[in-house]
């Protein structure tokens, strides 16, 4: 049913902590690694080892530089992926049902066997978070690993996702939105927590923490360093250093 | 409204069984658990790798690479039987053959070259892991020709380490994450300890701790850092030496830890006619003499009570003045070359940046100090209520190493740290066990070519001084095929690989019979001018045969390099085979805990392959080579299984540490036939908790040093002083000044003069002072990308996604000069080549510098991808310009292009000048003819998985 | 955009058909006899299901397009499967009844036109419902859409040759009309980028706010799906030709046409050259639609 629910139980999602991502990839490949055995239809590869090879993957990383007006350029690493939007366009659109926004938890899923791959529904996401499997043609989406989150077959404290299990920064954070007092929606309030094209009203559920300030060049000269005062410089002060020894 | 979701299964079955092993899609050696599932086939399958979270190095976190191991494992360029080379050297021509044939043959081979002239016998092993077992192997054969990679990778990290304060950066230690107050990383891209570096950095910024990357390029972790200093490659040294100004000129030093651990007291005799001018003064048991404060009498340093003192001259018994160390070390960085203003152009940092860091600095060091309420008793004898620490912590890796200043350089910063007094104090720099090992622990380099004889002890080591030298009776002709140990490089550690093709093609000093090789991609991105590689290893003589005989050679997959062996011997994929991570070896221990590791096969070959090592026993073994056979002569060892169990190195002493004896010792013990079976229940890895009291101050700890000999890490306490002055190196420049024997080459003797400095200092890069600045005015480095393995990471389908192509990344403002904007082609051009590349515009990056990924670009055909593949098409590699050798200097010599004390590869010492590339056609030049590969081959399209799916 | 050929022949044929149905719908004159009532309800049906046949090409998952009817609720493109289908059944019996009877059904007509104007706009809207793509996210497209689909179902009406100059006429203006309309469409595209909703790079991550921010590199280093999809890069010189050819052929042609018939009387048949013109201008006009729309997406790329 592709209407959305007025209100999901738990608003489940990432915060993604563009501080610390130090741009590894971990997380996309692990999701990769997890998913394409795991959820739905395998997330195929075409031209594996040819000119072209192209492939379905859930989580991706971007790179990019900044360049403020008055400090050197910086470089941020940006891991994107499905942001569980509350007013998810992706599933609207799409005309049979097979995109879809979970009412207890909140993760927008695809149901892959109603799926007839239009596509329609990656046109609406203004993120870039589905992908068209370039084998079994239906329309691929990060699951927040809902095959792991309530896993009985795997340890309690394995009951994450894969990419936060796996971050080897600790860049990935995973939690439910709905809880003001849950990790998640404690940073997110302590970093100032931002959304992505807040301007397109999808109320994306996952928020990006914001680079912490980094130094900046220093504006008035740093006086240079007297030598220990009083007489014999170093080697005097070396004396009175190791008297107090 | 309100609907019902879809019923979905949320909790699926995910694996039928987990088993626990080591990763080795890098050196970093973290534990994985890899999930079996049964296949279409019935057969187990891969199902999905995680990280262990019991593994003391990634607790349970796992890279990128790590995580696509399915895909290695899977590769289709995994090689699937002994080959026998048919064609020429370089097209890749084969006739697969049987074992029995491959190991008759390369005996055959191998029992010639020994029973002559071992020598003529070049084994080098790339990027191994066993280096205690093939070391030891090629012991036993008797060539001194033996070293792994360590020479072009990081040796100035492990000298400059071992020599000035017996640990290094290099595996060996690690920053104290938990307590430190401000961390300095410098040249780190990747690293070895590629997950524990990124769990660490997460660590300080969730404690707020100052995070400083000094790098030219402000790409991965000195993106996160705070502060990012873009320094002008190869200037670290005196950057650092600049710090050490001003920390010294403010008295931002830690006197006593300076007089408790460091030679800063010793007396340095000052007799510049005599021939000991600058060695220590010591007394009749060579004891190191010092100046008591309280008498004014001159002692040894090692006496109990004393209050050395450290300044002042002083007259020896003999006459002869001496002033204690830190007068001359003072002194020297106190100069005003070492200034702020003095170094900021050439390092291409702010005076002002320089000043603030300095102090920011001293006050963590000093300000913030760490008190760890822990009693514990130095090697003295004195006993110290609580350990104090000075939180400041430094990491360095290639960076710094890769340049031909690298171990000056290294030694720079270890003088910083140890100024501050952090070497493992808390918040500081910490040893992982088995270190510290300063060099009086270390072995001796062995050399030797008797007929049939083993060599007296292992190839590699640390000499003490000139005595300790490889050298024919001539005193000047290098005993080992890379010149190691000559005066070309005299403290090369890890010996060269990186001149051992270009040195037995030229026959220098000697031609070789046969080269035997293992993991390492030579003709391709582990060599420098690898064009000119690939012609030596495939030129003929003139009688038609190769100049370099026979190449043997051991590859998992057909990379580059098997193209150019004469008889390839398969391996088996990291998960099909045992190895041993040893404390023999380059161990895997954390600060806290020794600890070693296994891989064992969690899952079976399905081709005709075999470990590498296990092969080498039977070699060994119809070689009939000491301990490889029994009295009788036959076979010792089953396979390396059998080894790892069984070998003892010294009674006592085998590869694994745990569950020696009846599974109850550790470290010490008899061999424990289910000692693998006991790690693979543990995990696949061992950890041994270090005693509180001995945590920290390893180097002067009595309680480290009592339960390092327990546990076998030590035969007996070691003394550890730290040297910041390093007195070998005065002796090779008394060497060089004539005034003591043996005396090195003419050529040699002011480049002796001039680097071997006993007290750290910066020179210019030498291929910089080599070529004219305004011709090639900018530098150009690579980087490792996270999610790719040096060569062996394109034959991966995920990975080779995410890095199929490298663009070169430039200056914005040099691309202005050339007219270049983004996805425009450029030559790059040194002095000894030219690359026509795709452009990348940057800003965050050092104005002089230009940069790209490492080993991305591969040859045509080669690691069974298709000839067009981006890798060929697009990706390129840097190693076209840079060369072994340095640009000619008319001496009528070529210099390697190498630290001249280590002999490390000075892959980062490159200059280049670039041009647009106006010439039609987007591919990337210099083009090689396609190579033919002979892995097992790939699908046309892939759905991993799918049969697990619904 | 990708401009999939499947979808551009998809909206613009039923574009056609419909747009015929409506007119035919609202009873348009067309000759007497049961050949010209065939052909004309053929054509019309011919063309519409041909369009939507070749918009089963793009999917993924053609055997599952009947599920596509199950989401009118909130999805166009669900709506434009059900209101195809009923517009044909609709229309499919008014031709019957006009092939038996000879009689066309006033009421049955105007409520098929109703449902074939419906299909247009809910076809439109498929594209003009995405914020992601501003420029098409404008109540000008539906506007083209019906418009085009009416101008190339008139010509092909004219072309039977029983209109007077007066229908001409009236398609000569509404042809011209919307083309004007269409010449605004573009010139708010050249213009809109993404200012109506004020998103940029700096926005899509959070960053602006620091510097100027500039990919540096890709996530992978060869193209994905999105890129394919959704970042197709088309050069300024190659759109300016393409919309010249589609004014061109869409527009003036058939205008020479019309005029033909409308001032110097020329046979009403001859409207079907300005009918194949047409289908020619609007394909290009269509290639354009997507080729030249940027999706929110490329801000990450
Ligand atoms: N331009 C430039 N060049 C560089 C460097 C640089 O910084 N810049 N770095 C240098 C350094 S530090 C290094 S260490 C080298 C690294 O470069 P190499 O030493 O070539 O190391 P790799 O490319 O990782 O792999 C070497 C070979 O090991 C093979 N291999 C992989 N797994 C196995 C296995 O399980 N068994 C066997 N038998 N073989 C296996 C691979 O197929 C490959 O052919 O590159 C050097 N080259
Ligand atoms: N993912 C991944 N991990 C790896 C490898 C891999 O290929 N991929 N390779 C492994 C191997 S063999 C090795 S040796 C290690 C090497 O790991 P690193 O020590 O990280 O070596 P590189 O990646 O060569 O990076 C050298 C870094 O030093 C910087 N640099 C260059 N010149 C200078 C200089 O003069 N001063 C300073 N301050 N910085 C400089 C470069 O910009 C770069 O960031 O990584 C190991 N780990
Ligand atoms: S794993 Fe963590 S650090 Fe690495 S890219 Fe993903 S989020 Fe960033
Ligand atoms: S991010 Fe895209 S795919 Fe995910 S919910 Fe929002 S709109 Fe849908
Ligand atoms: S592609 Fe599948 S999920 Fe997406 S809109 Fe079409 S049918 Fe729905
Ligand atoms: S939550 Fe699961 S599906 Fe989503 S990115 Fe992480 S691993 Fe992939
Ligand atoms: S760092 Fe990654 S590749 Fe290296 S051993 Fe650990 S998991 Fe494996
Ligand atoms: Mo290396």
């Amino acid at each position: 049913m592709t209407t959305l629910p007025e209100t999901t139980g738990k608003k489940l999602g990432l915060v993604i902590d563009l501080d610390i991502c130090v741009g590894c990839h971990a997380c996309v490949v692990n999701c990769k690694e997890w998913n394409t055995g795991g959820y739905g239809a395998p997330l195929s590869d075409t031209d594996p080892y040819g000119s072209e090879p192209v492939g379905a993957w859930l989580n991706r990383i971007h790179t990019f530089e900044i360049t403020p007006e008055d400090a050197p350029a910086s470089i941020v690493h940006f891991p994107k992926s499905c942001l569980h939007c509350e007013d998810a366009p992706c599933v609207t659109v799409c005309p049979t049902g097979a995109s879809y926004k979970r009412g207890e938890d909140g993760i927008v899923l695809v149901e892959e066997d109603k799926c007839i791959g239009c596509g329609l529904c990656a046109w609406a996401c203004p993120y870039g978070a589905r992908e068209m499997d370039p084998v079994e043609q239906v329309m691929k989406k990060f699951t927040l690993c809902v095959d792991r989150i309530y896993n009985d077959n795997i340890p309690e404290e394995d009951r994450v996702p894969a990419c936060v299990r796996t971050c080897p920064a600790n860049a990935r954070h995973f939690g439910d939105f709905a809880d003001p007092d849950s990790d998640v929606s404690v940073m997110t309030r302590e970093r100032g927590g931002i959304d992505l094209m807040p301007e397109m009203e999808t109320k994306p559920v996952n928020k990006y923490l914001p680079p912490r300030p980094k130094a900046r060049p220093d504006v008035q000269p740093i006086k240079a360093t007297s030598a220990p005062k009083a007489e014999g410089g170093l080697l005097g002060w070396i004396d009175r250093a190791l008297e107090a020894l | 409204m309100t609907h019902p979701d879809p019923q979905i299964d949320t909790s699926p079955h995910v694996s039928d069984e987990i088993r626990k092993t080591t990763c080795y899609m890098c050196a970093c050696r973290c534990g994985i658990n890899v999930h079996l599932r049964t296949g279409e086939d019935g057969k187990p399958k891969i199902r999905y790798i995680e990280g262990n979270r019991d593994h003391p190095i990634n607790k349970g976190v796992l890279c990128a690479k790590g995580s696509a191991g399915i895909m290695q494992h899977y590769s289709p360029a995994r090689l699937s039987k002994p080959l026998k080379r048919v064609g020429e050297r370089g097209e890749g021509k084969f006739e697969p053959i049987e074992w029995d044939e491959a190991l008759e043959l390369a005996t055959e081979w191998l029992g010639e070259v020994r029973c002559k002239e071992p020598r003529k016998l070049a084994f080098f092993t790339g990027r191994d892991q066993s280096q205690s077992f093939t070391g030891w192997w090629a012991q036993q054969f008797g060539t001194p020709n033996f070293a792994a990679h360590g020479g072009f990778c990081s040796v100035n990290m492990a000298a400059g380490g071992i020599y000035t304060f017996g640990g290094a950066f290099w595996e060996f230690g690690a920053p104290d994450w938990n307590k430190t107050e401000f961390f300095m990383i410098f040249g780190v891209a990747e690293d070895h300890d590629s997950n524990p570096i990124k769990l660490g950095l997460s660590k300080l910024k969730s404690r707020g701790v100052k995070v400083v990357g000094v790098n030219p390029v402000r790409t991965g972790y000195n993106a996160i850092a705070d502060e990012w200093v873009g320094i002008t490659p190869g200037t670290d040294g005196l950057f650092v030496l600049s710090l050490v100004h001003e920390l010294l000129k403010a008295g931002h030093v830690d006197l006593d830890y300076l007089i408790r651990y460091t030679n800063a007291p010793w007396l340095v005799i000052d007799d510049p006619d005599g021939d000991d001018h600058g060695l220590f003064a010591r007394d009749k048991n060579g004891d190191a003499l010092v100046v008591d404060r309280e008498s004014g009498d001159l002692v040894a340093y090692s006496r109990h009570g004393i209050k050395p003192h450290l300044k002042g001259e002083v007259t020896l018994p003999d006459g002869r003045k001496a002033r204690p160390s830190f007068e001359l070390l003072a002194e020297k960085y106190l100069s005003h070359e070492y200034a702020p203003e003095a170094v900021s152009e050439t390092t291409g940092v702010s005076a002002n940046q320089i000043r603030r860091l300095a102090q920011e600095i001293a006050d963590a060091a000093f300000k913030s100090e760490v008190v760890v309420d822990q009693p514990w008793t130095d090697m003295k004898g004195e006993r110290h209520e609580k350990m104090i620490g000075r939180p400041v912590a430094f990491h360095a890796m290639r960076g710094i190493s890769a340049h031909s200043n690298g171990f000056q350089t290294c030694r720079s910063i270890h003088l910083l740290q140890i100024l501050l007094g952090s070497i493992d104090s808390p918040g500081g720099f910490r040893f992982k066990p088995p270190y510290p090992r300063p060099v009086q622990a270390q072995p001796k380099p062995h050399g030797g070519n008797k007929p049939d004889q083993p060599l007296a002890g292992p190839h590699l080591g640390f000499l003490r001084g000139p005595e300790d030298l490889l050298l024919e009776d001539d005193g000047l002709t290098p005993q080992r095929i890379d010149k190691a140990f000559s005066w070309d490089a005299p403290m090369s550690a890890h010996g060269l690989m990186h001149m051992v093709i270009s040195n037995a093609h030229a026959q220098e000093p000697y031609g070789i019979d046969v080269l035997f090789m293992y993991m390492a991609n030579m003709s391709w991105n582990s060599s420098m001018n690898s064009a000119g590689v690939m012609k030596m290893l495939s030129e003929k003589d003139e009688n038609g045969e190769y100049v370099i005989p026979k190449i043997i050679y051991s590859d998992a997959y057909s990379s580059e390099m098997v193209a150019y062996a004469d008889l390839v011997l398969p391996d088996t994929t990291y998960l099909e085979r045992h190895d041993a991570i040893s404390l023999l070896d380059r161990p895997i221990s954390e600060p806290e805990a020794v600890c070693d590791a296994i891989r064992w096969p969690v899952i079976e070959p399905d081709r005709d392959v075999r470990g590498f090592q296990s092969v080498l026993i039977d070699l060994g073994a119809r070689l009939k080579l000491p301990g490889l056979v029994n009295q009788d002569g036959t076979p010792k060892f089953k396979d390396y299984a059998d080894y790892i169990t069984n070998h003892q190195r010294k009674p006592g002493i085998g590869p694994l540490a745990g569950w020696r004896g009846n599974g109850d010792q550790t470290g010490r013990g008899e061999a424990n036939p289910q000692q693998i079976a006991r790690y693979i229940e543990n995990g696949g890895f061992s950890e041994t908790h270090v005693p509180e009291e001995a945590l920290y101050f390893k180097h002067a700890n009595k309680a480290w040093q009592d339960w390092a000999v327990e546990m076998g890490l030590q035969d007996g306490p070691v003394e550890n002083v730290f040297q910041l002055y390093l007195e070998p190196l005065r002796k090779f420049q008394l060497c060089a000044e004539g005034k003591a024997k043996p005396v090195p080459p003419d050529s040699h003797k002011e480049r002796i003069k001039a680097c071997f400095d006993p007290l750290p200092i910066w020179y210019a890069p030498f291929e910089g002072t080599g070529i004219t600045e305004s011709e090639f005015p900018y530098h150009a480095l690579t980087q490792r990308p996270a999610a790719m393995y040096n060569s062996w990471g394109s034959q991966n389908a995920w990975l080779r996604q995410i890095h199929g192509t490298n663009p070169m990344y430039i200056p914005s403002e040099i691309c202005d000069e050339a007219g270049l904007e983004d996805d425009d082609w450029a030559w790059i051009i040194s002095y000894h080549g030219k690359i026509k590349v795709p452009v990348k515009r940057m800003n965050a990056v050092n104005q002089k510098t230009l940069w790209t990924w490492n080993a991305i670009g591969k040859r045509k055909g080669a690691w069974n991808l298709a000839p067009d593949a981006p890798e060929a098409t697009k990706g390129f590699l840097l190693n076209h310009l840079i060369n072994e050798l340095l640009p000619p200097k008319g001496d009528g010599l070529r210099w390697s292009n190498s630290d001249p004390i280590t002999g490390q590869a000075a892959w980062f010492d490159l200059r280049v000048r670039v041009e647009k590339a106006d010439t039609p056609g987007d591919v990337s030049e210099p083009v090689f003819g396609a190579q033919k590969s002979s892995g097992v081959g790939g699908n046309g399209s892939l759905s991993y998985g799918k049969e697990w799916t619904k | 955009m990708h401009p999939a050929i499947s979808v551009i022949f998809f909206t613009v044929t039923s574009g056609a058909g419909f747009g015929l149905i409506f007119l035919l719908g609202l009873g348009v004159p067309m000759p007497e006899g049961p050949t010209a009532a065939f052909l004309a309800s053929a054509l019309a049906i011919g063309l519409s299901v041909a369009g939507l046949v070749s918009s089963t090409f793009h999917l993924g998952h053609a055997e599952r397009a009947w599920r596509a009817f199950s989401q009118w609720q909130s999805s166009w493109l669900s709506r434009e499967g059900v209101l195809s289908v009923i517009t044909l059944s609709l229309f499919g019996l008014y031709a019957l009844i006009w092939l038996m009877t000879g009689e066309r059904n006033g009421l049955l007509g105007f409520v098929s036109a109703a449902f074939a104007a419906l299909t247009i706009y809910a076809t439109a809207m498929i594209y003009a419902q995405l914020k992601t793509v501003p420029a098409w996210h404008t109540w000008l497209t539906p506007l083209c859409y019906l418009g085009f689909g009416v101008s190339s179902g008139f010509l092909l009406a004219l072309s039977f040759g029983e209109m007077d100059r007066n229908f001409a006429v009236m398609a000569l203006l509404i042809n011209a009309g919307f083309w004007f309309v269409k010449d605004r469409w573009w010139r708010r595209l050249d213009s809109v980028g993404f200012s109506e909703t004020g998103s940029d790079v700096g926005t899509a991550t959070g960053l602006g706010k620091i510097g100027k921010v500039k990919l540096l590199e890709k996530p992978h280093s060869g193209e994905n799906y999105l890129t394919k999809e959704m970042v197709h890069q088309i050069g300024r010189k190659h759109a300016e030709k393409l919309r010249l050819i589609a004014k061109f052929a869409g527009g003036l042609v058939p205008a020479l046409v019309l005029i033909a018939i409308i001032l110097f009387g020329a046979p009403g048949y001859i409207a079907v050259v300005g009918f194949f013109s047409i289908m020619v201008g609007l394909f290009a006009e269509r290639w354009l639609f997507f080729a030249e729309a940027k999706h929110a997406v490329s801000l990450y790329y």
